[in-house]
């Protein structure tokens, strides 16, 4: 049983085809890397699964309710006028959760990416990668069952983003939401996915299909090892292939 | 120091300046109704000084009262506008004609329709025409001006209307409505001021009146004199207004 699933959808904006035709079908606690070019559609496959944009073409399942999908977009996307505990309670309180409960939650959803102590700052008084993690928190508040994430890390410096990698992968552990990861970096998307989609150039299509070895999340020292420089050539391969093919 | 050097250049600068005009008056014996010394519109500033308080506390009245009607009526359209696009439509170009019409061309109708015996009445409402724009534009511009991404994340978490308005639309309006505010509170200032050379003064005389007074009896001194507080009093305001600018975007940004 899927928990979402895009059926040769095509997405086109003003007569340009943008995506498709595309299929995808996600199941319950994986973690797909969409990986492509600029504007090979991966963020609209993206807003085709959280149900904020519908195909003009194809077809769109979901198995998760409304409620039980969170985005990450590639800014963090913070209210710049609310705290970090109030941007986090947010998607409670506009789904009816009383405020209280809804600023427990948060503070614990805050806990959870290290942010215990920073509850009352604004997001102008967080650091770039601090900033992401509340974005994180706010996802992951509703405990979803669909996560999807559009370049989350893509502002951010080596450094920040690897540590952030290591943290959604253990944030992903505690409820396994099927997880749909949008990046440019091959690397990251080895890293953090269980299956990696390559992408040719827009209108985005499927070009390869990849599953990445050793389970989730990452063993220490795994970007050091020959299976994943080894699934790095092949998924680099396969885009440079797609990018020569346009 | 350097915080010094920055006060004494401009100060030092301006006495120069008007010492030279001093200097140049006295001796090219220029008459003082073309152009008086400093030295006697110090003389008149300090002859005034009462009279001169008194109109600019009116004049500052009638522009407050204007920004205040203003406010509400350009803020109250904004958000009509943007609850319903075909109000948005329709006030769009009336906004606009209201905007590029001068006021001075239509001080005359306003002061029939307020009454003879009323400038005051007339001279508010013109001044608030003249404030209302730049209130009703940032106020519509900050209504549209939340982020994209938030917005759908609004669809998301299926927000209704209601929500959508108050926890996202409006806060994210509040910088454009705090610079609506700034820069019509100093169009207001002009707004009165025009206005009351148009409609005439009534029981309260503002600083138009004084320098049309001194200019019917050509004490050019006493001209400048509330030329000097007109300009003194706007750039008041204008300060007042950012600071409050300043302090409510500090609130709103957190730092």
């Amino acid at each position: 049983m899927s928990v979402a699933e895009l059926i040769d959808v095509e997405v086109a904006y003003g007569g340009r085809g943008a995506l498709g035709p595309f299929s995808l079908a996600l199941a319950a606690g994986e973690i797909v890397a969409l990986v492509g070019p600029s504007g090979c559609g991966k963020s609209t496959a993206l807003r085709l699964l959280a149900g904020l944009e519908a195909p003009q073409k194809g077809q769109v399942r979901r198995g998760a309710r409304p409620g039980e999908t969170a985005v990450v977009f590639q800014s963090p996307t913070l209210a710049p006028w609310l705290t970090a505990r109030s941007n986090v309670a947010l998607p409670l309180e506009l789904s009816g959760v009383s405020k209280r409960d809804a600023r427990e939650r948060a503070d614990a959803a805050l806990a959870r990416v290290g942010l215990s102590g920073r509850e009352a700052a604004r997001p102008a008084q967080l650091s770039g990668g601090m900033a992401m993690r509340v974005s994180l928190a706010r996802a992951l508040v509703t405990s979803p069952r669909l996560l999807l994430l559009d370049e989350p890390f893509a502002a951010l410096d080596e450094i920040t983003r690897r540590a952030l990698a290591d943290d959604v992968l253990a944030l992903w552990r505690e409820t396994g939401p099927a997880t749909v990861f949008v990046t440019h970096s091959v690397e990251e998307a080895v890293y953090m996915a269980s299956r990696v989609v390559v992408m040719s150039p827009g209108p985005g299509r499927i070009l390869a299909e990849l599953a990445t070895p050793q389970s989730l999340p990452r063993p220490p020292g795994f970007r050091t090892t020959p299976q994943f420089r080894e699934t790095v050539e092949q998924v680099s391969a396969a885009l440079a292939q797609g990018m020569a093919a346009a | 120091m350097k915080r010094i050097a920055d006060i004494l250049a401009p100060v030092a600068l301006i006495l120069a300046l008007l010492a030279i005009w001093e200097i140049a008056v006295r001796a090219l014996a220029v008459p003082s109704y073309v152009l008086p010394p400093p030295s006697a519109v110090a003389e008149a500033l300090a002859g005034d000084w009462k009279s001169l308080i008194a109109s600019a506390w009116n004049t500052l009245a009638m522009a407050l009262q204007a920004l205040i009607v203003a406010s509400l009526l350009a803020q109250l359209a904004a958000l009509g506008a943007a609850l319903s696009p075909a109000l948005h439509r329709a006030l769009r170009p009336l906004a606009v004609v209201l905007q590029v019409t001068p006021v001075i061309a239509i001080a005359p109708l306003v002061n029939i329709w307020a009454g003879i015996d009323h400038p005051e009445r007339a001279i508010v409402a013109l001044a608030a025409v003249v404030a209302f724009f730049p209130i009703f534009s940032g106020a519509v511009t900050g209504l549209r001006s939340a982020d994209p991404d938030l917005e759908r994340l609004f669809d998301l978490y299926g927000a209704n209307r209601r929500q959508r308005l108050l926890r996202l639309r409006l806060p994210s309006a509040l910088p454009f409505l705090l610079e609506g505010q700034k820069v019509a509170a100093g169009l207001a200032i002009v707004g009165a001021v025009v206005a009351e050379f148009v409609a005439g003064s009534g029981s309260a005389q503002g600083l138009a009146w004084r320098i049309l007074d001194a200019s019917h009896r050509l004490q050019t001194a006493r001209m400048l004199a509330a030329l000097l507080a007109l300009g003194l009093l706007g750039a008041a305001l204008y300060a007042l207004f950012e600071a409050l600018e300043r302090a409510g975007l500090k609130w709103w940004r957190g730092r």
